[in-house]
């Protein structure tokens, strides 16, 4: 089994997923898909890319589903990635020390050359955010893109996740929610985001911030379209005076 | 425990590419730019470009996913020749000489006989100013993009409305918007920006209100879904103008202003001229000055015109302003909420409710911008005041045969509210607005057809009235898709869905020679698909083709491909020079026009060709006028760079706006520049032009603007746009209908012209379903488009296939309970043309009368280069079967196109189904067709895919193997 990092530092790199805004596009998933098919874990592959079972390695995949019933209810987008859990059972639970928990910043990794396939990780993370690549039997995983965020070759504003680069309605944000004055947890904070099943104890570094209550302004209408100094008229001949009688210039 | 530290494992640093190429994504409609990075030569991977005006550095799941676009095996390989029996699929491979040589000898045989012959129509084509130039100069009438099936209600109806449209020529303030109403948005149309401007909108706190028949993609993040009944939101609209009238929460001062609310109409029953504006000898509009105490020139300033009453004309006629006939009509208890709520299914008092928050967040909530600007009449205003309602709509509206009156009612609505162009508004992009209706008018009148002669015109334009439709003397049709006739007199896009059936009945006349562009006429983009096939290959008595040759351009091997007789095949986006123009479908923001460029970012590595350089060695080989030289020679040697670089529209105006000029500074008009190709490029293939602040709203009535639109020649007047509440080209087609003019409607048409062409916005039960029984086909059926995969453009996309592999038939789960089905289960949709098989899947989201699905999910075997059991073609499926292309016959045997009466646009929405358990039969879709052999030269598909494998860093650190 594996240890994780005997005293953690106080920086954990993740990410905020805003369900307020998430449109289900699947930009991130593809852009991930795209990054990561070429970059320290690659490739990603896919089998039988075009036949009748395709099935690739994707690093973020998003599912949508249905809450509550009729229209009152809600369509749910929802991005799933590695978390990179402050008590990550992927970790623990990894015979050989290929999948570790970085100290300097908490990503968790995998090291393909000592992987052997056994596929334990995937077992025991409740979040299913393992992908086995059984071409080259290692697991893969997430990497918070961590051939981008430290890339020299970038620009500095540039050095954010594939996934965090693309979103559309800029629904995904990058920062160290290790630190709570960081735009990342202020935001957590205001916003009430939340753990992912916390009742685990994997503490996931990763947060998802959900919707925002809708802007209902039933209570606030009065029910008439009535604007500031007008009443509605009274049916029949009359309607018309008021339109008679204003004097507008063009 | 295994040991483990924290030494760097991981190269966090590589090196990304040895290049980056800045281009402009093809893989919808949106054209945002993309950065490519090259490494060995390869592409390394796409992302989206920070500085590109449209997308800002985000890129949908299409954008990136174009690298497997690009290595898609489905390409072609060279020139294809058709071999066996057409539809067959059989081909052989030759070179593109004999290919361009065989296209040249039909051509030139048809210019020299009759050019009408040549039926050229494009699909998804982002060249149409050179498309539709090149058919100009063919001297065929008979041209047009995909616009027809796609979205011309929704330009036409703004175009003839506000002189601007929903999408490209016009957007959602999104930074100001208190209160957005979108109706009919699926997924798409247009995606990035939309996705972008939701998200500030919402993280402004402002309201965000979705009227959609399906919970899904924009609608999931609605503060209020509204699941309208599919065709009714021309109904629900005109119910909230009601409430709004009724309480008089009206911007009568923009009224005023900026709209012919004032303009008196002539009210003079059974003349030539009832209906028709009154005015003075100069032909200025008149209204009735309420200071003067007279009539007045509409167009005066300094004037108070009435919005009411009846005035006597200079004639002895009466004369009632136009806002007094729109408010008589919209305040009739036909639109009161309780009368529309049963037909529409949105309840009384949620129509009520919705106009108070239209009226409340208008009239309560002002935007003000401090900014000073100068009115057309040279008024200078301190500040840009405005009301923060904006709307936008799409294919919902739009694929309805009621669709050009419901976006009509849409702009409507924004008018009486005050919210065109002004702060928190709707917004005209750059170059619109222009003047309603605009030019150009569409020729192809019969003087016009000449052969071995250009066309003295473009062959799509906009009407202004019956005197410019494309009708013979007896009032059939010029066009072979009968757009511009009286079928569809305001066709401004054309009727490609029409094409294949009129060509294969000769109705009104045969054509020699089908050319098609980069559209899948065979499969998901024909209706009634299977009779579509049959058309295509069908032959007369004497054993000919019905439509007797068949040309395809195309990059991919869809199932349109499999019924030509000559193959063109095209390149991919990331291969080509390319050209998004200010003549045709602008990449402009409200805050400025722009337009752009694709170039070739990596080489062909096949015997392929881009068809617009195809296209130009074509037309030079035909010895069209516009493409060769005074000695014969062409004119565009170097094909489509060179046309884009040298080619003049008009006197300065060429394809491109920026870098005019010897030296590359002018902006809009100037002479070629040799180098302006090269300016983009190092531009990162796009131009854009901000707008002063001061020209950013009321550009229909802003005096630098106007002045700035005509600089750049954009429109031929600075004079103001006026925008039209009533329509008076429209009332011009009706009184031909009530017997008037030198051009009128044939006798069995006049009842349909008059009752269609409303000059004020109508609602009528979409045409097909009132056709059919209520009972008989009780649901509607649409279908939309998903974010990730766009029309048939995806399922050779090995990663996008991956996210919609098939589609199923959504329902809601309290029909599908009554109604016996159980999720996951397989039904046949039925409607009074066909049946189909397909899965459903049950939902709560959903309008309860309505079932959908995914858009061209459903493939036919062997297309595509996939497998014959892929997932599409097994359980995937088509509604195209479902939707005839004809209305049911007219007690006189006439058949009218399945489209929108005014417009032509393909009413693909209209369509009413039932929906039975399925019985027998194997788990597949149905129908089904045999598999389409692949082409010769196809790749051979890969079993597994390792892409990207050969650019994985290195791996410092770690141990040797």
């Amino acid at each position: 089994m594996t240890s994780l990092p005997r005293d953690p530092g106080p920086k954990k790199l993740g990410l905020v997923i805003d369900l307020d805004t998430c449109v289900g596009c699947h930009a991130c998933a593809l852009s991930c898909k795209e990054w990561n098919a070429g970059g320290v874990a690659a490739p990603l592959p896919d089998w039988d890319p075009y036949g009748a079972d395709p099935e690739g390695v994707w690093f973020n995949r998003v599912h949508a589903f249905e809450a509550g019933d009729g229209a009152d209810g809600r369509t749910v987008h929802f991005p799933r990635s590695c978390l990179h859990c402050d008590e990550p059972a992927c970790v623990t639970v990894c015979p050989t020390g290929a999948s570790y928990k970085r100290q300097e910043d908490g990503i968790v990794l995998v090291d393909e050359d000592l992987c052997i396939g056994c596929k334990l990780c995937s077992w025991a993370c409740p979040y299913g955010a393992r992908e086995y690549d059984h071409d080259a039997g290692v697991m893969k995983k997430c990497t918070l893109c961590i051939d981008r965020i430290y890339n020299t070759n970038l620009p500095e504003v540039e050095r954010v996740p594939a996934c965090v680069a693309a979103c559309p309605t800029s629904a995904r944000h990058f920062g160290d929610l290790g630190d709570p004055e960081s735009p990342v947890a202020r935001l957590v904070a205001e916003r009430g985001g939340y753990d992912l099943m916390p009742e685990m104890d994997y503490r996931p570094v990763n947060k998802y911030l959900p919707p925002r209550l809708k802007r209902d302004d039933a209570a606030s209408a009065t029910g008439s379209a009535a604007s500031p100094g007008t009443e509605p008229e009274p049916e029949g001949d009359g309607r018309f005076l008021r339109w008679l009688n204003a004097t507008l210039s063009r | 425990m295994s040991p483990i530290s924290d030494r760097a494992r991981v190269d966090t640093a590589p090196k990304i590419s040895d290049e980056v190429k800045e281009t402009t994504c093809y893989m919808c409609a949106c054209r945002c730019g993309v950065r490519v990075h090259l490494r060995d030569g390869h592409i390394r991977y796409l992302e989206g470009n920070p500085r590109h005006p449209v997308n800002r550095g985000v890129l949908c799941a299409k954008g990136s996913a174009g690298i497997m676009q690009h290595n898609s095996p489905a390409r072609l390989r060279k020139p294809l020749r058709r071999v066996g029996v057409r539809g067959e699929g059989r081909f052989e491979e030759v070179e593109w000489g004999e290919a361009i040589a065989l296209a040249v000898e039909w051509l030139d045989a048809i210019r020299r006989s009759d050019p009408r012959k040549l039926a050229f129509f494009t699909g998804r084509d982002q060249s149409q100013a050179l498309t539709g130039w090149w058919a100009s100069q063919f001297g065929t009438p008979n041209y047009a993009a995909h616009g027809g099936f796609c979205s011309v209600n929704m330009a036409a109806g703004g175009i003839y409305t506000i002189g601007g449209s929903f999408w490209e020529f016009g957007e959602p303030d999104w930074e100001r918007a208190r209160l957005l109403l979108m109706f009919g948005v699926a997924e798409d149309h247009d995606s990035n920006p939309i996705k972008i401007g939701l998200s500030k909108l919402k993280a402004n706190g402002a309201k965000f209100v979705s009227v959609n028949p399906v919970r899904t993609g924009y609608s999931a993040i609605a503060d209020e879904w509204i699941g309208i009944r599919p065709g009714t939101d021309g109904l629900f609209v005109l119910a909230l103008v009601h409430e709004l009238l009724r309480a008089g929460s009206v911007d009568t001062e923009f009224l005023v202003r900026y709209t012919n609310a004032p303009w008196l109409v002539i009210q003079d029953p059974g003349s030539s001229e009832d209906g028709l504006i009154a005015r003075d000898e100069d032909g200025a509009p008149l209204c009735w000055d309420l200071r003067a105490e007279g009539l007045s020139s509409a167009l005066a300033t300094e004037i108070s015109p009435a919005l009411a009453g009846r005035y006597r004309l200079p004639d002895g006629r009466t004369g009632t302003p136009v806002f007094e006939l729109l408010a008589l009509r919209y305040q009739q208890s036909e639109f009161a909420p309780d009368s529309v709520a049963a037909t529409t299914g949105v309840p009384a008092a949620t129509v009520r409710r919705i106009a108070a928050e239209l009226a409340d967040t208008a009239f309560k909530e002002t935007v003000t911008i401090e900014q000073p600007w100068t009115d057309w009449a040279g008024r200078r205003h301190e500040r840009m005041t405005g009301r923060p309602v904006a709307m936008h709509a799409m294919r919902g509206i739009s694929a309805h045969s009621n669709g050009f009156h419901t976006c009509r009612a849409i702009h409507l609505l924004q008018m009486l509210l005050g919210t065109v162009d002004v702060p928190g508004g709707f917004r005209y992009k750059p170059p619109f607005p222009k003047p309603v209706p605009p030019m150009p008018k569409p020729a192809g009148k019969p003087g016009d057809v000449v052969p071995g002669t250009p066309m003295p015109g473009p062959p799509l334009g906009f009407p202004a009235g019956p005197e410019d439709l494309l009708v013979e003397t007896d009032g059939s049709p010029v066009r072979i898709d009968k757009a511009f006739s009286w079928e569809a007199p305001l066709a401004a896009h054309g009727m490609m869905h029409m094409v294949i059936a009129n060509a294969w009945g000769g109705d009104p006349y045969p054509v020699d020679t089908l050319f098609i562009y980069m559209a899948n006429m065979s499969w998901n983009s024909a209706m009634n698909t299977a009779e579509t096939m049959h058309m295509l290959t069908d032959r007369d008595e004497a054993g000919h083709y019905r439509i007797p040759r068949i040309i395809c351009a195309d990059s991919y091997a869809s199932e349109m491909v499999a019924y030509a007789d000559l193959v063109l095949p095209d390149t991919t986006y990331l291969e080509r020079w390319d050209c998004i123009s200010l003549l045709d479908r602008p990449i402009s923001s409200a805050d400025g026009a722009a337009d752009a460029i694709r170039h070739p970012v990596v080489r062909p590595d096949r015997d392929v060709r881009p068809f617009q350089d195809v296209l130009i060695e074509i037309g030079a080989r035909l010895g069209l006028p516009g493409l060769v030289d005074d000695d014969g020679a062409p004119r565009y040697p170097g094909g489509y760079p060179d046309y884009l670089i040298n080619h003049l529209r008009a006197p300065g105006i060429g394809s491109l706006a920026g870098w005019r000029g010897s030296d590359g500074t002018l902006e809009g008009t100037g002479e070629p520049n040799p180098d302006q190709l090269s300016c983009y490029v190092e531009a990162g293939s796009f131009w854009k032009q901000p707008l002063a602040p001061e020209m950013r709203f009321f550009k229909h009535a802003n005096r630098d603007y106007l002045d700035h639109a005509v600089t750049m020649g954009w429109i031929g007047s600075p004079d103001q746009i006026i925008l039209q509440l009533y329509s008076e080209p429209m009332q011009r087609f009706r009184l031909a209908a009530q017997g008037h003019g030198p051009t009128q409607p044939p006798a069995d048409m006049r009842e349909r012209i008059q009752t269609y062409f409303d000059p004020l916005p109508i609602w009528y039960r979409p045409l097909q379903e009132a056709t059919v029984g209520g009972d008989a086909y009780p649901m509607h059926a649409l279908t939309q488009r998903p974010m990730a995969m766009y029309h048939s453009w995806g399922s050779m996309n090995a990663w996008l296939r991956q996210i919609h592999p098939s589609n199923r038939l959504y329902l809601s789960r309290q029909r599908a309970a009554a109604l016996g089905i159980e999720d996951g289960t397989w039904v046949d949709i039925v409607s009074p043309h066909g049946r189909v098989r397909a899965r459903v899947k049950l939902m709560e989201g959903v309008n309860e009368d309505t079932v959908w699905t995914w858009n061209a999910i459903g493939k036919r075997a062997g297309a595509w280069a996939l497998s014959d059991d892929a997932p599409e073609a097994r359980e995937g499926f088509l509604l195209n079967h479902l939707i005839p292309e004809l209305l049911p016959a007219q007690p006189d045997g006439h058949r009218y196109a399945n489209a929108d009466p005014v417009t032509g646009q393909a009413a693909w929405y209209d369509l009413r189904v039932r929906i039975e358990p399925a019985t027998g039969g194997a788990e597949v879709s149905e129908p089904r067709f045999d598999p389409l052999p692949r082409p010769p030269g196809q790749a051979v598909p890969p079993t597994i895919l390792r892409f990207g494998a050969g650019f994985r860093p290195g791996r410092p650190g770690r141990a040797s193997q």
